[in-house]
């Protein structure tokens, strides 16, 4: 076996390993907490009957660990389970929750992710000059400013003050791809605008940090000309340091999408997930966390194996 | 070497948000919780900032939230400095399976977004105070616990460390008479960002209606509160939310001062 399908195997096989950890995690996290899960969902005033049959329902008579099997197996055979709060199947819910949100991320991240790479460049381009000092400074401030500020900024400017966007993102199967994008415009900006300051300072210090090694001093001195130095040496060492920038921005986004959800009502996976932990429905959090946590393992995964691949080093096993 | 002017800039905007929590009792013009207007009057001699969603002096809550917002952080900060720190060094010093033990779990736990496991935690946990600074504490512990190991493990190898083993002291000497004040330096610079990190996820929580539960004020709160207001054109929710980043920003900038000091201070970069 070649030790780049060697390597891929072993982190695929390590995802899967983490994300399982993973489902054990977030099952504890909701199930072994001190205090009694049914009082907890229905709070101070309930009775011992209803009591009685909510533990019943969510199978708290069991032990835990027999509880957390028969989660699993019905995960992997995709049923979720039924959410508390309105008896629907959480699967089929979610099914549109998840598009939505995967609709937004996906329009953030063609607009994020060529544009932090550019900016990224330029900065490198025009190192300590003042192109470079308006990307650090711009990423300063998108890393301290919270998500739901730039969302009401843009909200209360663009939407109230000059009605170019609608102020709420509402979108339903019904709509044309034009009218879905003036919805999710508002959103959209604010999710790049959040992921594009750390995108474009990873991208420039990955840059910088080839272009600065011996490999393309020594083509310099060897007099190639710098389009081919940038073409031949620098631009295959520096892919793998950018996917590597991109996929964890990307994962950064699938976080940020929560918020930005919630600031605009938008029908996606991080305003469900926020309304049924404030309604205490496990069943939903509990599948959210675990779709979540799915996602944000993969785009590491992928990550570390675009890595793997783009790696000119191994591709020459000795 | 001379303070530059974005430090100062900094400090005087950390101090001030500071020193508001800590007198807020003395300096707040109104009582927390009291209705003293209309909803949401426009900004008038009697009313600084104007007056809330339903009628309670901004200014007041303002401060009130600060309060809260920097208190719950700080502890939380402090949280996770001390429980990070002394793990990171107890598995850089112990080594073998401990460090291994610790450190799988501490990857595992960085595989799941804090947000959303907190969230999960939070969805059968009672939302006090307490719950939300261990939640915070424990989730960003993981951080603090991976730069402090990494640091610790090339404090080990040093010779005093040697020397203090030859003695024959032991593994608590080691951790905090030898490596400790060591690694000092490289924590400190890492506190300010775990704090503005702590601000930004308190208020996320807050915001998202998760984390302090009124009528106790907090920044993130306050957003959730006055939000109706920008649709119909009224700006109170972005006051919090531009103390929470004029807060953040200020922070940084005291961080990155005290991270090129001690550096240099080592012969390293900066100058």
């Amino acid at each position: 076996m070649s030790p780049i399908l060697k390597l891929v195997v072993q982190r695929l096989a390590l995802g899967v390993l983490l994300l399982l950890a993973a489902s054990v995690l977030i099952f504890v996290g909701t199930e072994i907490l001190p205090g009694d899960v049914a009082s907890a969902i229905l709070g101070q005033g309930a009775t011992e009957q209803a009591l009685a049959n909510l533990r019943i329902e969510l199978g708290l008579n069991d032990p835990p660990v027999t509880r957390y099997f028969n989660w699993l197996f019905g995960v992997l055979q995709g049923d979720l389970g039924v959410s508390l709060s309105n008896r629907r199947d959480i699967a089929e819910a979610m099914s549109v929750r998840l598009s939505n949100t995967l609709f937004l991320a996906f329009w953030a991240a063609i607009i994020a992710v060529p544009l932090a790479i550019l900016l990224g460049l330029v900065a490198v381009r025009y190192e300590g000059r003042w192109p470079d000092k308006v990307v650090s400074g711009a990423t300063l401030a998108t890393i301290s400013i919270p998500e739901f500020l730039l969302g009401y900024i843009a909200m209360y400017f663009l939407a109230v003050q000059y009605r170019i966007f609608p102020s709420v993102a509402n979108i339903n199967a019904s709509m044309s791809l034009g009218d879905k994008l003036n919805a999710i415009a508002l959103p959209v900006l604010v999710l790049v605008l959040v992921v594009l300051g750390h995108m474009m300072r990873m991208t420039r210090a990955a840059i910088l940090n080839v272009m600065q090694s011996a490999y393309v001093e020594t083509a310099e001195l060897k007099g190639l000309r710098s389009f081919t130095i940038i073409w031949r040496h620098a631009f295959p060492n520096a892919i793998a340091p950018v996917v590597n920038v991109v996929m964890i921005n990307l994962a950064y986004l699938v976080v940020g999408v929560v918020v930005v959800e919630v600031v605009f009502v938008y029908p996606g996976m991080g305003q469900y997930l926020v309304d049924h932990v404030a309604k205490r429905d496990i069943p939903v959090v509990q599948a959210c966390g675990l779709v979540f946590a799915a996602v944000y393992i993969g785009l590491n995964l992928v990550a570390d194996i675009v890595s793997i691949l783009a790696n000119p080093r191994l591709r020459h096993p000795k | 070497m001379r303070m530059p002017l974005s430090a100062m800039i900094g400090l005087f905007f950390t101090a001030l948000y500071f020193l508001a929590a800590i007198f807020a009792d003395f300096i707040a013009p109104y009582g927390m919780a009291e209705i003293v207007g209309g909803v949401w009057d426009p900004i008038s001699r009697e009313h600084w900032l104007g007056t809330d969603n339903i009628g309670r002096d901004l200014l007041t809550r303002m401060i009130y939230g600060g309060q809260t917002t920097i208190f719950v952080a700080t502890m939380a900060t402090l949280l996770s400095f001390s429980l990070g720190s002394v793990l990171g060094f107890t598995a850089a010093v112990i080594g073998g399976w401990v460090d291994q033990a610790l450190s799988r779990f501490v990857d595992l736990l960085m595989s799941i977004p804090s947000l959303i496991f907190a969230l999960v935690v939070l969805s059968v946990m009672p939302v006090t105070v307490l719950v939300l600074v261990l939640v915070m504490g424990i989730l960003d512990s993981t951080r603090v616990f991976r730069l402090s190991r990494a640091v610790a493990v090339d404090i080990t190898v040093m010779d005093y460390v040697e020397a203090a083993r030859l003695r024959g002291e032991g593994n608590v000497w080691i951790i905090f008479r030898e490596i400790l004040p060591n690694a000092l330096s490289p924590l400190v610079a890492e506190m300010g960002l775990r704090f503005i990190f702590a601000i930004l996820f308190i208020s996320t929580l807050s915001f998202l209606g998760l984390g302090v539960q009124p009528p106790l004020a907090d920044w993130g709160g306050i957003v959730r509160e006055n939000r109706e207001g920008i649709v119909y054109g009224i700006p109170a929710a972005l006051v919090p939310a531009f103390a929470i980043a004029t807060l953040a920003i200020s922070v940084n900038l005291v961080a990155d001062w005290v991270l090129t000091r001690t550096t240099s201070l080592k012969g390293g970069r900066g100058g």
